[in-house]
């Protein structure tokens, strides 16, 4: 009767595998996962008339006020408004996916107390809204570079890259902020404080020529989201592929985030069954 | 006849700060002062028990005792902190059913998305949605979104989901009150039909008519130990002389 992945053997003395229990356990969810996608999908728009049309609209919407709100101060009207959406694109999936691991996580710790399930999932759903949501904005994207005559190169199909980078650094940086968020509820609060300066201190809505020689060493230097931004934005808006340390920078730092928030929140997890 | 659950020298040790500290902030500073504490307490400690094959074993004991730690452990939610546990088997948890469930989904979707919570593949829950439309008794509701169903609706359409193939092992909190006293019958059919097929059911109650009558062994818990194991009148009265005194 019992087939033999629903055995359980827990022995408190070998607990070293538990992150790659994790990944295993989280493999095996995967219908649950795609089901928590849906949910999230779905939801969202359930009531609204525009539907799904609002995750194309939503950007495009931000990129004409900052486009009539910018050109002019940054003296840069050439091609501005593809310089933003893609920015923006890189910036709204990191800010959504990690802000909805945490509330997922928060969401479903009723769910945790309760039933077995791999507690990643919320932040690997999260993730997985983000991607369709980006896939969905690219659309858009691409008519207003060619209303704007910003040339489409084919380098644009270099973007599954970048975006599988960010994926694992939000998924990373997403993880450790959901474990904090378990334990001290303000951090959802001064996440979003946190968010809208991380978004001044990186060139999204304006060029980084524009920034002092200084500190524009200091964001390149300590802002992960610079080089991961820049790397979105060479193959989009300046039609060329990054060159090695342009992506060898971005793509340690995510694999490193990935990593080290995947350990902490495994062995952290634990204790989510009586702090939640 | 082999066992179901095992738990061999199991203690659950919770580690909670001693003093309540709501912020980052303040964890922060205190943590610079050197000023957290963390108390740690035992709500499980050294705890054998076997629980064997079509066994319906009854968990008894004050609040606080140790009963939901304890099925957190069968639920796989909680890891021990020292000792070894075995489940051999699905489990399946009927507690606070449709837990999972979105309000603004439809019926349908919530049976896919609770399935999924629950384990099942695809696949899987394909097969089973016809026969947990069917038991639910909701066909015609099944569509609309669930924020429309009655408590009742909402709950019977839970337990049709959590019931919809037979676990090897069942998960029971506290009696089921489940829509009418006719939808109540049919839970309690069900449970009973798993049984007789194998099922090993563990029920945590504060009633102990439903503990007399329905379980084959109880164990009492006090203050994290267990205190006795045995056949149900023994095990109740050990616990009601406890309390007296």
């Amino acid at each position: 009767m019992s087939e033999n992945r629903n055995i359980y053997i827990y022995d408190a003395k070998n607990k070293t595998a538990k992150p790659f229990e994790e990944l295993r356990q989280a493999y095996h969810y995967r219908y649950l996962i795609s089901q928590l996608l849906r949910r999230d999908i779905v939801t969202r728009y359930k009531r609204s008339f525009l539907g799904i049309g609002w995750t194309m609209l939503n950007p495009l919407g931000t990129m004409i006020v900052l486009s009539i709100a910018f050109s002019q101060v940054f003296k840069m009207t050439e091609g501005y408004p593809a310089y933003v959406l893609s920015g923006l694109m890189a910036w709204n999936f990191f800010s959504q996916t990690t802000y909805a691991s945490m509330v997922n996580l928060v969401w479903g710790g009723g769910l945790l107390k309760r039933i077995y399930m791999p507690r990643t999932s919320f932040a690997l759903a999260a993730i997985g809204t983000g991607l369709v949501n980006t896939v969905l904005t690219v659309i858009p994207m691409l008519i207003v570079m060619a209303i704007i005559g910003v040339p489409i190169r084919a380098s644009v199909l270099f973007i599954p890259f970048p975006l599988l980078l960010l994926a694992l650094f939000s998924l990373g940086f997403g993880l450790i902020l959901s474990t904090l968020a378990v334990y001290f509820p303000d951090v959802a609060e001064m996440y979003q404080i946190i968010l809208t300066a991380w978004m001044y201190l990186t060139p999204i809505i304006y060029p980084e020529e524009i920034l002092p020689e200084n500190i524009h060493f200091i964001i390149s230097t300590f802002n992960p989201m610079y080089g991961l931004v820049k790397l979105f934005r060479i193959p989009i808006f300046y039609g060329r592929l990054p060159t090695m340390e342009e992506f060898v920078f971005p793509a340690i730092i995510a694999i490193l985030f990935f990593v080290i928030g995947w350990f902490f929140f495994s062995y952290k997890s634990d204790e989510f069954a009586y702090k939640i | 006849m082999g066992y179901k659950i095992r738990l061999a020298n199991v203690s659950v040790q919770y580690r909670m700060p001693s003093e309540r500290i709501g912020t980052l902030k303040e964890y922060i500073i205190r943590r610079i002062q050197g000023r957290v504490k963390h108390r740690k307490f035992f709500a499980l400690k050294n705890i054998d028990i076997e629980i064997n094959e079509g066994e319906v074993f009854g968990v008894i004991g004050h609040n606080g005792a140790g009963k939901s730690t304890m099925l957190k452990l069968f639920a796989r939610v909680l890891p021990p902190t020292i000792g070894r546990i075995e489940i051999m088997g699905s489990v399946s948890p009927l507690l606070e059913l449709g837990a999972g469930f979105h309000p603004e989904l439809s019926g349908r979707e919530n049976i896919f998305l609770n399935g999924a919570l629950l384990g099942f593949s695809r696949e899987e829950m394909r097969k089973k949605f016809d026969s947990i439309v069917d038991f639910s008794g909701l066909s015609a509701f099944i569509d609309g979104p669930i924020r429309t169903y009655s408590s009742g609706m909402w709950a019977r359409l839970g337990f049709a989901v959590a019931t919809a193939s037979r676990p090897d092992i069942l998960l029971v909190d506290e009696i089921l009150a489940v829509g009418d006293e006719e939808f109540q019958k049919k839970c309690f059919d069900r449970i009973d039909d798993f049984k007789n097929n194998g099922t090993t059911i563990v029920i945590v109650a504060h009633s102990m008519q439903t503990i007399q009558e329905r379980c084959s062994r109880v164990s009492w818990l006090d203050h994290g130990e267990l205190k006795f194991i045995g056949v149900p009148e023994e095990a109740i009265s050990a616990y009601r002389k406890s309390q007296n005194n």
